[in-house]
């Protein structure tokens, strides 16, 4: 039955009472009530619902939470507020870069993991670090645009 | 101020300030006449827009937000023509208890009829402000010259002002719509036409509320569908007692065909949908036509033509050289990345669905007829949901939800569809054929031209007439049938969308051949018929300057009459450093494509670099140089942001996109069996906008898909000599084409 699972989730403690092979996914959303990370595709194909534990980018549809016991899980809304944004969010809003928006938690997400690894990626690694992260918008161009201008505060 | 209140309102308008005329009637002939954009159906003016006493103003669209910025673009109208700050306003939209009807949130319109709608209602209600504001200061009639700032009406004679908000209270605008009040002229707008940044991205950055997958509701359980295998499988047996059985399991439902189970929490109702394909047994249906030769077969079935252009009389000229080609476009998914989604509760009889619909009031008439309900007892509301680009899943899904809503009593059930639901049962953008001829005169003029297309209907949206367009309602035990597939008529069009050329041929002629039958669920994709109907005149231009021996986009503007097709063919070519007589095959290819939208909507060109690799027959999109015209603009960043998104998803269904399937079902049913262009793939895109503040606003939203789509055809056929005219241009047709 239902196991007690312990999460650090954007630095608090939590805990949750689920079968450990539940998708991390739902328990962000549902239990946790967080809305950023999204169901696409519930096959780690789309990147919608990516979420970093212990600073890598995973898909949490696919991600069994008691694999991310004792982990530290950041979501989007661990990265900041509407009045106090990420850097990359800031750069998002400020390039304009969503339309319906669906996607964007997981190209902030999986950008953030690039950037703190490597605030310095070109280009081209950023095209690549998002290249499992699906659009169907066609934002792709303001999404590079945020991600370069995200990068170059990161760097300083 | 003694001039006549008319030409007096004009001019305080050009200097930014405002005249007040008392007992200004409205014109007589205002009475019955059209009014304005949506306007017309919606005439009350306070079903527009409230002005409350707290100091803020309700503001009311029948459209919805769907990712394309429509309510920034919408309060920016709105504020604009009452003279308030847009943090004062609170949009409303979508929702059968609240606003106007206005329809589907489609074909691009929501600008040139709710915008329109707003810009009039908000000038008369303005306007309606200022007569009370004199009454309300006892002034006697005449004329003053007053101002209004955020809702601060100024200027009288005596210095003293009163707000809209302390007007609030009377009623003013509850009253029909005159349209007697001229929106202001470009000159007096502060915010229409500016880069408003968009509503909604900070809470969809922040992980805020943002859309109907995150509402939660006090009690709320949930919901998944098992779907048939395909269109045609019955029901043979079905043993629910192991999954009623199962972890958190509330409710299997099943109704004929129609499976559903509700649970405790989300990953326990996918559970138990697992196993419910095991409890199920279903017939083995080979109903599906031939994917191999799938245009064969539509032009096989009984057809209706209808010629929907015909210009020139008496035998064809003689001619230089005629020429003729065939184009397909295979089925297409709107592949939305968040499968459709709803909230449905039942409560003392009625029912409330939360909805992405692109349209509540038609989705609330399908859903009377499919539940046997007074549509008084349905509420159907809007919340933003994943992009759509047309009829996809999001109307299916509130049916779903509400079947399962009624089954449970009055708790609320959410349903998400999986991945392989979407895929699998949405209604795809229809399969094309279209086959053109043309004559070519001894100046190299085409003096003569054809166009047939062949296709199904465009547009299988809920609440028509007859029928019942949800797809749970024809798997019910008691069976609703579809609606009969309806012709979209021109000048619009739905499968003939675009066909009718905006070139000027002495002589032509345009046969839609309109194919009820549909062998596989169809419906509204953007762009329609236009997308395949742009493809194929934008490549056979091409192919005809060749054989004229003239320059593609010098070709085009000799058969053009109108200015601003020019404008933004020419405006394409010199961003894109566009010259003649590049040399071609040398694996790298520029081309060009154009179209005014509907041809009623934006104009749009685009010069498209590709490069093709020899080895794998791969096209890669380098550069899309584009230039649009959408007369008055509302916000730049948001034009620019649609065309920009037009242009990838059409590179993407271009050089990628097809659906897969055999005679036992759709086969595409996740992003490795449908795959669109992903990162590394996505070219640079340069937008430029021709801004004509004096020309109606024109819907853009569709404006690229079909020229994008021949750009790259031609772009493809000057890199390599080969001209590709089946969609998509995926490498292996490429290489066949080009390297043998």
């Amino acid at each position: 039955m239902a196991d007690a699972v312990e999460l650090i989730v954007n630095g608090a403690r939590r805990r949750v009472r689920v079968q450990g092979d539940t998708p991390l996914l739902y328990v962000l959303r549902n239990d946790l009530e967080l809305n950023g990370a999204k169901f696409g595709c519930g096959l780690g194909q789309c990147g919608a619902c990516t979420v970093i534990v212990d600073g890598e980018a995973v898909r949490s549809c696919s991600f069994p939470v008691a694999l991310a016991e004792g982990k530290k899980v950041m979501t989007i809304e661990g990265l900041g507020t509407i009045d106090k944004p990420h850097p990359v969010q800031r750069a998002f809003i400020d390039e304009q870069a969503a339309q319906c928006g669906y996607c964007i938690n997981g190209m902030v997400m999986t950008a953030t993991a690039l950037l703190q690894r490597k605030p310095t990626a070109s280009g081209g690694e950023v095209r690549q670090a998002l290249a499992g992260n699906l659009c169907r918008c066609g934002t792709h161009a303001r999404i590079l645009r945020a991600v370069a201008r995200a990068g170059k505060e990161m760097a300083q | 101020m003694t001039a006549p209140a008319i030409s007096r309102r004009r001019f305080g308008q050009a200097v930014g300030a405002l005249t007040i005329a008392f007992s200004l009637a409205p014109p007589s002939w205002a009475e019955a006449a059209k009014l304005p954009g949506s306007l017309d159906k919606n005439r009350m003016l306070d079903g527009w827009l409230r002005i409350n006493p707290d100091g803020t103003v309700t503001v009311f669209t029948g459209k919805v937000e769907l990712g394309q910025g429509i309510l920034t673009a919408l309060e920016q109208i709105a504020a604009d023509e009452l003279d308030v700050a847009p943090r004062r306003i609170t949009m409303i939209s979508g929702d059968t208890a609240q606003t106007p009807d206005e329809g589907f949130t489609s074909g691009s319109q929501s600008i040139e009829y709710s915008g329109t709608a707003l810009r009039y209602a908000c000038a008369e209600a303005r306007q309606i402000l200022l007569d009370a504001a004199g009454k309300r200061l006892g002034l006697p009639h005449g004329n003053y010259a007053v101002s209004v700032e955020d809702g601060t009406i100024g200027g009288f004679p005596d210095g003293k002002s009163v707000t809209y908000w302390e007007l609030s209270g009377d009623a003013w605008l509850h009253r029909e719509a005159t349209a007697g009040f001229a929106p202001k002229p470009p000159e007096a707008l502060k915010l229409i036409g500016t880069s408003k940044p968009r509503l909604d991205i900070p809470a969809k950055v922040t992980g805020g509320v943002a859309y109907i997958q995150d509402m939660r509701l006090p009690g709320m359980l949930f919901g998944r569908i098992l779907r048939p295998p395909n269109y045609a499988a019955q029901l043979i047996s079905f043993d629910d007692g192991r999954v009623k059985q199962m972890p958190g399991v509330v409710a299997v439902l099943r109704d004929g065909r129609f499976l559903g189970v509700v649970a405790q929490r989300e990953e326990q109702a996918i559970a138990a949908r697992d196993a419910l394909r095991d409890a199920a047994r279903w017939s083995d249906e080979q109903s599906l036509p031939p994917a191999d030769n799938i245009y064969q077969y539509l032009k096989g079935l009984p057809a209706e033509d209808h010629v929907v252009s015909e210009k020139g009389a008496g035998p064809a000229p003689s001619a230089r050289a005629v020429h003729d080609a065939t184009y397909t476009r295979p089925y297409t998914a709107h592949a939305s990345i968040g499968p459709s989604c709803a909230l449905a509760q039942m409560k003392d009889g009625a029912l409330t669905v939360w909805t992405h619909s692109q349209g509540v009031f038609p989705l609330r008439r399908d859903l009377a007829k499919a539940l046997a309900l007074d549509e008084a007892k349905i509420r159907c509301i809007h919340k933003e949901g994943s992009g759509c680009y047309g009829h996809n899943g999001a109307d299916d899904v509130a049916l779903d939800a509400a079947l399962l809503a009624r089954a449970l009593g009055d708790r609320p059930v959410k349903v998400q569809w999986m991945r392989g639901d979407e895929f699998g049962w949405e209604p795809f953008g229809p399969a094309m054929t279209v086959s053109l001829h043309a004559a070519l005169d001894d100046h190299g003029m085409i003096a003569d031209w054809t166009h047939d297309v062949w296709t199904n209907t465009h547009s299988t949206r809920p609440g028509q007439k007859d029928g019942v367009n949800l797809l749970a309602a024809w798997h019910l035990a008691q069976p609703k049938s579809p609606g009969k597939p309806e012709i979209i008529p021109q000048p619009a069009g739905g499968g003939d969308r675009n066909a009718v050329p905006l070139y000027d041929f002495p002589r032509q002629r345009v046969t839609h051949h309109f194919i009820p039958g549909m062998p596989i669920r169809v419906s509204a994709l953007r762009a329609l018929g236009g997308y395949a109907n742009v493809f194929a005149i934008e490549s056979f231009m091409d192919e005809l300057a060749a054989l004229a021996k003239v320059d593609p986009v010098e070709f085009r503007l000799r058969h053009l009459n109108d200015e601003r097709a020019f404008a933004v063919i020419q405006a394409a070519a010199k961003h894109a450093g566009w010259q003649a007589n590049l040399p071609g095959r040398t694996g790298r290819g520029r081309g060009i494509g154009f179209a005014k939208y509907k041809n009623l909507s934006a104009y749009m060109a685009v010069v498209v670099d590709a490069e093709v690799d020899r080895r794998s027959g791969a096209v890669r999109v380098t550069r899309a140089t584009a230039a649009i015209d959408a007369g008055q603009v509302v916000n730049p960043n948001g034009l620019i942001n649609q065309t920009e998104g037009g242009i990838i998803q059409a590179t993407s269904w271009t050089l990628k996109e097809r659906v897969g399937f055999d005679r036992s079902g759709i086969v595409s049913r996740d992003w490795q069996g449908y795959p669109i262009l992903t990162f590394p793939e996505v070219p640079v895109i340069d937008v430029t906008v021709l801004d004509r503040p004096t020309e109606k606003s024109l819907g853009a939203g569709e404006a690229a898909q079909g020229p994008t789509a021949a750009a790259i055809a031609n772009a493809v056929a000057h890199a390599t000599g080969a001209r590709l005219r089946d969609l998509p241009l995926a490498p292996e047709r490429v290489k066949a084409a080009a390297f043998g």
